[in-house]
């Protein structure tokens, strides 16, 4: 009896969830069931990373195919420096969509908390109904959301006619393209990323501790700041990202609702893989704001590491 | 934060004087409340003088927290007057009264260490920085809390978190502290400990403390008054002694420690009941109703003792250490004994119900 135990474990046995099993076994059992996930990685991620890695520091030829030489230029064109000397225009695009994204976010966070507050405070029958009037959107194909909008702005609709009265724009002129029209847009495809998180943090705030604070002689707003916001920073952390980072990227609404004029980086990559037949160039700017992205996650991230509570 | 005198007590930040130097600390008057259709407190009135120790004990769900939360000003009466130092505050929001709250759950800042979490209301108040400082570094070692002063609630254990929920109350000097159920989250010989803890910390402050509980050990421990609610109203108000001793109905008798309850007939100047002739200590009104006495005070004797006495016969004994409990017929009478080896089952026994623990009950 003793020497088979020895013998098993010699053998490096071991018991894993009620099977026998050796550990060499267990790795190969681990092994497959990530290979899964990891070809699904491997093919949809690193694959076209490495592809788009490649090709931004690529040249272009003139029928607009790609010419394989190892070459800079691409990022230094993003940098400003083209053919005619240095000029900001790429530069300034990246700036404009970090703007837009960044007004995005608080336009949506800002509608987003108190749709929040509302939902969660709703009786439970009804609350699901509001929600699913938040997802309904989400099932929508975003164009034809953003053909919408365009409708409702156009120089026909009531809104027009009513910011024409009220002296906001001429008589007979539509509220998009521009800026404002933009804005609209995208909050309202963004406003459901935003909320649900939000709304998931809001669900399960613990009360007392908001009792606490008013029992501690805080006004409205410190109880605001100190006891309701600190809780719901998990649900506002995804809200950010969620809504940040595609925001980033945007470009359909930009597009319809904002016009030539309004050119954000998303547009500028559309472009490049399309009219402008220049790949290495669009590679190379989405690389740029693939590094700007993830350049402000990590500052989210160490803000939040070190500043809150760990 | 030592004790002071009464007469300079009633300094909140709201700025509250104390109108009459006798005049009770807090003064609850008609308050009642209701949600929706269901009456949780009905006409609920009673005071609680400077630096005493005031218990609201009662079961679950009798409308205690409520009454509390109503004193805090988390909820708001439907009717009557809540009166502090004098001053009506029913209609003042929570954080305008010089009151403070333990709660049951602690509810700690979860972001704030445990400096913040005591600072918190002092920074409400805006006090100066290093006065902060101070005082929240008396408050800490007063509750010897100040090593963890750095720590996080999520770090702490339970009777530590309490301790924060304390300093944290104490530290904005409140004329009133509330304390909701504070012993309930922690186990059996720290609840014992840290109900001792309490009452020496309620005494050296000489502070006016209400707590609300179901444990009726935790009432008679810390407590100066005692007040027993039941259903949303008031069933006894008194000292531990005299709640216990005397109480005035079957449910206070029941609900703290155990009573034999003998129904009772009047007649020609005495009780008759089940267990033969009893003269009680006060005669009641009534004709028919209830006496109570405690299985402690009912003595086993030798012989017959000359009056109040009762035959029985020792149907069950059980061993508790320090004490034995029989059970003897008739009644059942619960008796409560030193644990002498002569008294076993069966034994036929005289007991003396003396008539000054005899009460008789309203109901």
């Amino acid at each position: 009896m003793v020497a088979r135990h020895e013998k098993a474990v010699r053998r490096g046995l071991l018991i894993w969830y009620g099977q026998l099993t050796t550990s060499r076994r267990l790795a190969l059992r681990g092994a497959a069931l990530a290979a899964v996930p990891g070809a699904w990685l491997l093919v949809f991620l690193i694959m076209p990373l490495t592809a788009m890695v490649a090709v931004a520091f690529a040249g272009r030829g003139s029928y607009g195919e790609v010419v394989w030489t190892l070459s800079t230029g691409n990022f230094r064109r993003l940098a400003g420096f083209g053919v005619l000397g240095w000029s900001a225009d790429y530069l300034l695009i990246l700036g404009r969509s970090c703007w837009v994204a960044l007004v995005t976010t608080v336009l949506s966070l800002l509608l987003a908390y108190p749709l929040a507050f509302f939902i969660a405070a709703r009786p439970r029958r009804t609350r699901y109904l509001w929600l699913a009037a938040v997802i309904i959107p989400f099932c929508t194909n975003l164009v034809v959301r953003t053909y919408a909008w365009m409708l409702l702005l156009s120089s026909q609709s009531p809104l027009a006619r009513l910011a024409a009265a009220v002296g906001l724009t001429d008589p007979g002129s539509a509220l998009y393209p521009s800026r404002a029209a933009v804005y609209v847009g995208m909050v309202g495809s963004f406003l459901p990323f935003a909320v649900l998180p939000l709304y998931t943090s809001v669900e399960r705030l613990d009360w007392s501790v908001v009792e606490a604070a008013q029992d501690l002689y805080a006004s409205r707003l410190r109880v605001f700041l100190q006891a309701i916001l600190p809780q719901t920073l998990p649900g506002l952390t995804v809200a950010l990202i969620l809504t940040f980072i595609p925001a980033m990227g945007a470009f359909v609404v930009p597009d319809l609702l904002g016009g030539a004029r309004y050119m954000l980086v998303g547009n500028l990559i559309q472009q490049q893989f399309g009219s402008s037949r220049d790949w290495p160039f669009g590679a190379a700017v989405s690389l740029g704001l693939m590094l700007l992205t993830l350049a402000g996650l990590f500052i989210l991230r160490r803000r939040g590491t070190a500043g809150g509570a760990a | 934060m030592s004790g002071r005198p009464a007469e300079t007590a009633c300094r909140g930040p709201s700025g509250l004087v104390r109108l009459a130097p006798d005049a009770p600390d807090l003064a609850v008057a008609g308050v009642g409340k209701s949600f929706g259709t269901v009456r949780v407190l009905h006409d609920i009135t009673f005071t609680a003088a400077s630096g005493e120790f005031v218990t609201l004990l009662g079961p679950s769900g009798c409308g205690k927290t409520t009454l509390l939360r109503i004193i805090a000003g988390l909820e708001r009466a439907d009717e009557g007057e809540v009166t502090l130092c004098g001053r009506v505050i029913t209609a003042l929001p929570a954080n305008q009264r010089p009151i403070n709250t333990v709660f049951q759950n602690y509810a700690l800042f979860p972001h704030l260490n445990v400096h913040e979490n005591v600072a918190f209301g002092l920074r409400s108040r805006r006090f100066p920085c290093d006065q902060v400082d101070r005082r929240v570094g008396q408050a800490l070692a007063m509750l010897q809390m100040e090593p963890l002063a750095r720590r996080y609630p999520h770090q702490l254990s339970g009777g530590q978190k309490q301790r924060v929920a304390l300093a944290r109350a104490l530290v904005n000097e409140p004329e009133l502290l509330l304390l909701d159920e504070p012993m309930s989250a922690l186990d059996a010989k720290l609840r014992a400990e840290v109900q001792l803890e309490l009452r020496r910390l309620q005494r050296r402050l000489g502070k006016t403390f209400l707590l609300v509980t179901h444990d009726q050990d935790e009432a008679m421990t810390v407590s100066d008054r005692v007040i027993v609610m039941r259903d949303g109203a008031i069933e006894q108000t008194g000292t531990p002694a005299e709640v216990y001793e005397r109480p005035v109905s079957r449910f206070v008798a029941e609900f703290l420690g155990s009573a034999n309850l003998i129904t009772a007939v009047r007649q020609n100047g005495c009780m008759q009941t089940a267990v033969g002739r009893l003269v009680p200590g006060r005669m009641p009104d009534w004709t028919q109703g209830t006496l109570a006495i405690r299985p402690e005070r009912i003595l086993v004797r030798r012989q017959r003792p000359a009056a109040n006495a009762v035959a029985g016969q020792v149907r069950e004994v059980v061993y508790r250490g320090d004490h034995v409990d029989l059970f003897v017929e008739p009644g059942p009478l619960r008796v409560r004994s030193a644990p002498t080896t002569d008294l076993h089952v069966g034994r036929h026994v005289w007991l003396e119900l003396r008539p000054e623990h005899l009460v008789a009950l309203r109901d």
